[in-house]
């Protein structure tokens, strides 16, 4: 287990130092003067030279990506002209345009989108599941038919189209919810569920349908071994054979899966962010983009990476555990 | 089994090399006994042909893309097209685009020319980068195959939105955006059959007959082109039939976000971007390039569920093929 903790451990520093190289590559590559986009269009060339000090740029690229992967490891003081900022231990630099830290925006942005990924996640799992194992139960009937062309349609919709359409439905049609606009738990924990509800619906409708057919199948792998037959023979009841066997045999790779699931939504479900306007890391990314500002998209984009590969020794490991078989090496 | 490869598995890619696959006659006969998969491929054929002909389809209806039509909305509310569904009408056969009053129908049908090129495009590359890159590492020596699996492991990782986003951002704009989307939507997603790939390649390089044919003195070149190729295809085919949808999502979610192809280009993504502030308004204009967007991506993707079974010796059984009762079974 340790030597397993251990190899995950080095194989995603590698993983996100490689991503951090070509990120930096790409965007030192790309056209545009950091110096300006910090200065703005009303800038003395006295200015611009003062910044280009104050940034580094004078700097070759490798020396200002070893002072970015400092910055990120023992933390970084910035001077600003009439004093220094000191940006503490995982600094990712400042925004290009508005000088925050980077740090102190992702830490804003986050909360935002990890309402998102949880909330959706509990709603998928119990959506997948619950139409997993119906389907499985109902095999040949008409209701698994319909089941499976509801899963089939939903692993054909994009996210944004399922959004649009509740969006027209709850909020134009019915009226039955605002347009949604994002309150933080902290703030009113109702209406933040009231809020996010119809984003947790779009993303719980898309991913779902994977989980129902990863169930059904495992479902139905699990039904037809042979201890299931000896379970039915010795008398133990349908239910307690599904509720307490079957199912716990197939959740295995579901709970893997979902592991998997929301770490890439901890990335920041962009597409929904920005249909359903919350401020999370997603928006942000897609934001900073359109503005080139380099340390923010960097930033964001290497704590997606951090959680990516996080919940893909946290799948394995889950894995592990819930199936003895499992070797971890 | 670890858990990257759960995803293979679900997608029936993770098939048993060994096996032998079924000839392009036997496959096309267990593709036709599906019936879903007979639909899909009908629409993908007329889909291919709205998209090729599209200029004179537009040519037909009397409109183009780009005219704007001022007098077709009405000013007073913002730019709501005058008449019922988004004022269709005899000259605009599906109405015409709030605010500009553009067509409808042309635009549509010129995004389809988008959805298409850019999918199969991305394909393409996700295709040749994929199968060269997993042959390298499979047959390479260690410190090649470790390489080229962090390299992997990195594409894998990373959500390709997100890296097609990036990458989008630091291209001048005089490039050409459809073939720039194929190739970057290419580049960023090859990892998973590049995966698959080189674990095709490590099971089928330990079998008698490649260890026969390089102790008859063929070279590493010879062994990857004459014996190692031809086991590639059914697994590498089922796996991009699965890719093209999911291109297809892409291409229209980038569009979505703004970052796809530039307008006046017609693209359904981009058009489902501006619905966002009519749906209220004009509900055709949401619901007519969604539809066109999920037909076809359900059509890509039911194809590809008829591909996995058709190429799948264990399915053979279940088709029933010549018993006279043609039924689909297995697209369970």
């Amino acid at each position: 287990m340790i030597r397993f903790l251990l190899r995950r451990t080095v194989s995603a520093a590698v993983v996100l130092l490689v991503l951090a190289v070509v990120l930096y590559a790409v965007f030192y590559l790309a056209p545009g003067d950091p110096a300006q986009l910090s200065c703005g269009p009303k800038c003395s060339p006295a200015q611009l030279v003062q910044i280009r000090e104050q940034m580094g740029l004078n700097d070759s690229v490798y020396v200002q990506f070893w002072h970015f992967l400092q910055g990120i490891v023992t933390g970084h003081d910035y001077s600003t002209g009439t004093g220094t900022v000191h940006c503490s231990a995982p600094c990712f630099g400042q925004s290009y345009r508005t000088g925050e830290l980077v740090s102190d925006i992702l830490v804003a942005k986050l909360p935002a989108t990890a309402s998102l990924a949880i909330g959706a996640m509990v709603l998928w799992l119990l959506l997948g599941i619950g139409t997993g194992v119906l389907s499985a139960l109902r095999r040949g009937r008409p209701t698994e038919r319909l089941l499976t062309g509801l899963t089939l349609a939903g692993t054909a919709t994009p996210v944004f189209i399922i959004g649009i359409l509740l969006l027209m439905l709850f909020c134009s049609v019915l009226q039955w919810l605002p347009y949604p606009s994002y309150v933080p738990f902290t703030d009113d924990p109702q209406q933040w569920a009231w809020n996010l509800l119809l984003p947790w619906l779009a993303l719980a409708l898309v991913e779902s349908a994977k989980y129902a057919r990863l169930t059904r199948s495992s479902m139905l792998e699990t039904l037809a071994e042979d201890h299931i037959r000896t379970f039915r023979a010795y008398g133990v009841s349908e239910r307690a054979i599904i509720g307490r066997h079957a199912l716990r045999a197939a959740l295995t790779p579901v709970i893997a899966l979902s592991a998997l699931d929301l770490g890439t939504m901890f990335g920041g479900a962009l597409l929904t962010e920005s249909l359903f306007n919350v401020p999370g890391l997603g928006q942000k990314l897609v934001q900073s983009v359109e503005l080139k500002d380099l340390p923010v998209v960097v930033g964001i984009v290497l704590v997606m990476g951090f959680a990516v590969v996080i919940a893909n020794a946290a799948a394995d490991v889950l894995y592990a555990l819930a199936d003895r078989r499992v070797v971890l090496a | 089994m670890t858990t990257q490869d759960l995803t293979a598995v679900e997608a029936g890619a993770a098939g048993n090399p060994a096996a032998p696959a079924p000839g392009a006659r036997q496959v096309w006969r267990r593709l036709r006994a599906q019936r879903a998969a007979v639909a899909g491929t009908a629409v993908i054929a007329l889909l291919v042909l709205v998209a090729l002909a599209a200029p004179l389809l537009s040519a037909i209806e009397g409109q183009n893309t780009t005219a704007y039509h001022p007098e077709l909305v009405d000013s007073a509310s913002g730019g709501v097209p005058l008449g019922s569904f988004g004022g269709i009408s005899g000259d605009h056969w599906l109405g015409v685009e709030p605010g500009t009053g553009r067509d409808m129908f042309s635009r549509l049908v010129h995004g389809a020319q988008i959805s298409l090129a850019v999918a199969l495009g991305a394909t393409l590359v996700q295709i040749l980068v994929g199968v060269g890159t997993g042959l390298a590492a499979g047959l390479g020596n260690r410190f090649v195959d470790n390489l080229l699996s962090r390299v992997t492991d990195v594409m894998i990782t990373m959500p390709a939105l997100v890296f097609a986003i990036a990458l989008m951002a630091v291209v001048p704009d005089s490039f050409p955006r459809p073939l720039l989307l194929a190739l970057i939507i290419g580049f960023v997603a090859w990892g998973s059959i590049s995966k698959l790939v080189r674990a095709q390649v490590l099971s089928l390089k330990s079998l008698d007959y490649v260890a026969a044919s390089r102790l008859a003195g063929s070279g590493t070149w010879r062994i990857a082109r004459r014996e190692l190729l031809p086991s590639l295809v059914a697994p590498v085919i089922t796996y991009a039939a699965l890719l093209i949808p999911a291109n297809m999502v892409i291409e229209s979610g980038l569009s979505f976000l703004g970052i796809g192809v530039k307008p006046p280009t017609p693209s359904w993504g981009q058009m489902l971007s501006s619905a966002n502030t009519w749906y209220e308004a004009d509900p055709a204009y949401v619901l007519l390039p969604a539809a066109m967007l999920f037909i076809s991506v359900l059509a890509f993707t039911v194809l590809a569920d008829g591909i996995r079974t058709a190429l799948d010796p264990r399915a053979a059984s279940r088709l029933r093929i010549g018993t006279g009762r043609k039924r689909e079974e297995a697209a369970s």
